[in-house]
């Protein structure tokens, strides 16, 4: 076991180096120009190139790419252009908003996707599937920006029950937790039902019935522990998206979160703070699958280490 | 008078497809007395293994149903018993073996827990107990090292050793009755036939009597005391395996028999049956054979034959009318 998690986390190498070169030259390559931004319109040819060296952006593209892989390895993100301040500083307040409200979601969303997929699975083709499945088709046909601002309307302008926006206490968590977790609860739902209704009917399932089982633990263990498999798997790779899965909802409730940041810096162009926004999302995604890789073997004991 | 294990009466088992009734079992009979080996010969389609999965109660509802009939375990009607008290037949008195060995078995659970799971279920044993048990039961499967192999998974097992862990399975709870239904059909040929030794063997050691589904008259030959023919979801011969290859009396049986292909002798044509094996529910009016037959007559056309008795036979057929 410990050998198969070496043997991914090294395998995480390459893609980790790949990640930094593509979030480098991204950035670098994209039009626009930071220096514009913060010069101003009316700077003169020798602020411009006191600023660029300022900065670093007067050096070849190599070296800016290697001192900025140096920074990375100490934990340096760089300095925000517009703010002034650490990148590392930034992100440190943004993520754990973020984070809150993925961790939620995401734990949310399978503890209640997976007894419903289940229950429309064994009641197939009965009012109880129906239900569930038609609900979670209208769930997720809805999209996530609309139903948040639909419940801020009800629940915080028209009811007064939440706060319109802001992040603070559990009460800010609801309204974007319900907006975010509908279609996840919808979409995992349906692949947890289609998932069990594949494993029923193996034929596994028919001899656990001839040895005399009961339908609970048939369903509960027998064939949950094989319907998990892919649900197991999506659970691991929805962790790498606790981070950037939220940013359209952070902006709708102005939560002020990693995602939230990053498109504003975007918008300004802040290099430093988007290279390590990015940075910290592609890693989480990349750490994510290594959870998925883990979880995996821990269910199918097909996958061989 | 023998002592009779399992008597099946009249049996229709149906499947509704588009709301239409299709019989595959119309009307099955037959007696398995205490340690006897019954075998059920057909094509596909015939209904043997739908009267496998109807004694065992696991016939998939809708689409199937129990149509009329009975099927008496020790005089009980199986039929008329709730689902709790024929989880405590299922596995423990009466138990099955598959045809697919390679996907019968869960794979996510290891050998000994899928066989302890039975034991501990009908027997009360601890999970202790029932782990010697099964390597206990595996030892009698003659799986070599089964101390070390219980911890094992399906996956790390061959076609023909997942077929003995099933047997081991199925016989763990000393079962009255094992229902095999084609159990070796999967499995290359050497695997064959030490599987069918290793049954023969269990059923002369256990006393299990053994219902044997099968396509394969060689198996037949080999395993079994008594045959029964089935032909469109009826019996069309019933006799002894000893009668069945000396003297089989109805006409399917005769081409069942002619259409192996032969080993010694000259080499000739493989002989086959012309015509398809009609589905289920199509022939409405006389002798089931009837568009296969060779010595069909207007009489077959107009009414099925009933089972004339032949010698120690029976036979569905106008030409034994007396």
């Amino acid at each position: 076991m410990l050998k198969y998690i070496i043997k991914k986390i090294i395998l995480m190498i390459p893609v980790l180096v790949g990640m930094t070169i593509v979030v480098f030259l991204l950035l670098h390559l994209a039009p626009g120009n930071p220096v514009d931004l913060i010069a101003g319109p009316r700077a003169t040819p020798e602020t411009i190139k006191s600023i660029e060296m300022r900065l670093g952006l007067d050096k070849p593209l190599i070296v800016q790419y290697f001192k900025f892989l140096e920074n990375l390895a100490r934990g340096d993100f760089g300095i925000s252009i517009l703010q002034r301040r650490p990148v590392m500083e930034i992100i440190k307040e943004a993520l754990p908003v973020t984070v809150e409200l993925g961790i939620a979601s995401l734990l949310v969303s399978f503890i209640l996707a997976v007894p419903l997929g289940i229950m429309a699975a064994v009641y197939r083709n009965t009012w109880k599937d129906y239900i569930s499945m038609s609900g979670a088709l209208v769930a997720m046909s809805v999209p996530a920006f609309w139903l948040g601002l639909i419940a801020i309307y009800v629940f915080a302008y028209k009811l007064r029950w939440f706060p319109v926006s802001g992040y603070g206490t559990w009460r800010h968590l609801v309204l974007p937790l319900l907006a975010i977790t509908l279609t996840e609860i919808a979409v995992t739902a349906r692949m947890v039902r289609s998932s069990m209704l594949e494993v029923i009917k193996q034929d596994y399932i028919r001899t656990a019935r001839s040895k005399g089982l009961e339908e609970k633990s048939i369903i509960m263990g027998h064939a949950l522990k094989n319907a998990m498999i892919p649900v197991v798997t999506m659970f691991g790779l929805k962790i790498g998206w606790i981070v950037g899965g939220a940013t359209i909802i952070e902006i709708v409730f102005a939560r002020p979160g990693l995602g939230r940041m990053m498109v504003n810096a975007i918008y300004a162009r802040d290099y430093p703070v988007v290279q390590g926004a990015m940075i910290v999302l592609t890693a989480a995604i990349i750490i994510g699958n290594l959870i998925a890789d883990i979880l995996y073997v821990v269910v199918d004991p097909r996958i061989k280490y | 008078m023998e002592n009779i294990v399992l008597e099946v009466k009249d049996l229709r088992t149906s499947f509704f497809i588009d709301k239409k009734e299709l019989p595959a079992v119309a009307g099955v009979s037959f007696k398995i007395a205490a340690g006897e080996t019954l075998g059920i010969v057909g094509e596909s389609g015939s209904g043997k293994s739908v009267t496998a999965f109807s004694i065992m109660g696991l016939i998939d509802s809708p689409p199937g149903k129990i149509m009329g009939g009975s099927i008496l375990y020790k005089g009980e009607n199986l039929l008329e018993k709730t689902e709790k008290e024929m989880r405590k037949i299922r596995g423990n008195k009466i138990s099955m073996i598959f045809q697919e060995p390679m996907t019968s078995l869960n794979p996510v659970y290891t050998i000994g827990k899928q066989l302890a799971e039975s034991l501990i279920l009908h027997q009360n044993m601890t999970k202790k107990e029932a782990e010697k048990k099964a390597i206990e039961m595996l030892k009698l499967v003659k799986l070599p090292s089964p101390e070390k192999r219980i911890k094992e998974y399906p996956f790390q097992f061959s076609g023909g050793m997942r077929q003995r862990v099933m047997i081991a399975m199925a016989l763990s709870c000393d079962p009255d009755i094992l229902i095999a239904d084609e159990p070796t059909t999967a499995l290359d040929v050497t695997i064959q036939s030490q599987i069918m030794e290793l049954i023969r063997d269990l059923n002369r050691k256990t006393g299990t009597a053994i219902l044997f589904i099968t396509h394969d008259l060689g198996v037949i030959a080999e395993l079994v005391q008594n045959v029964i023919v089935m032909y469109n979801g009826k019996i069309v011969e019933y006799a002894s395996v000893k009668d069945i290859f000396k003297t089989p009396y109805h006409p399917y049986t005769i081409g069942l028999l002619n259409s192996m292909p032969k080993i010694a002798g000259p080499r000739e044509e493989l002989k086959f049956i012309r015509g398809m094996a009609p589905l289920p529910g199509e022939i409405v009016k006389g002798c089931r054979f009837k568009t296969r037959c060779d010595y069909v007559t207007e009489e077959c056309r107009m009414e099925e034959p009933p089972l004339y008795e032949v010698g120690d036979s029976l036979v569905r057929c106008w030409r034994f009318k007396k």
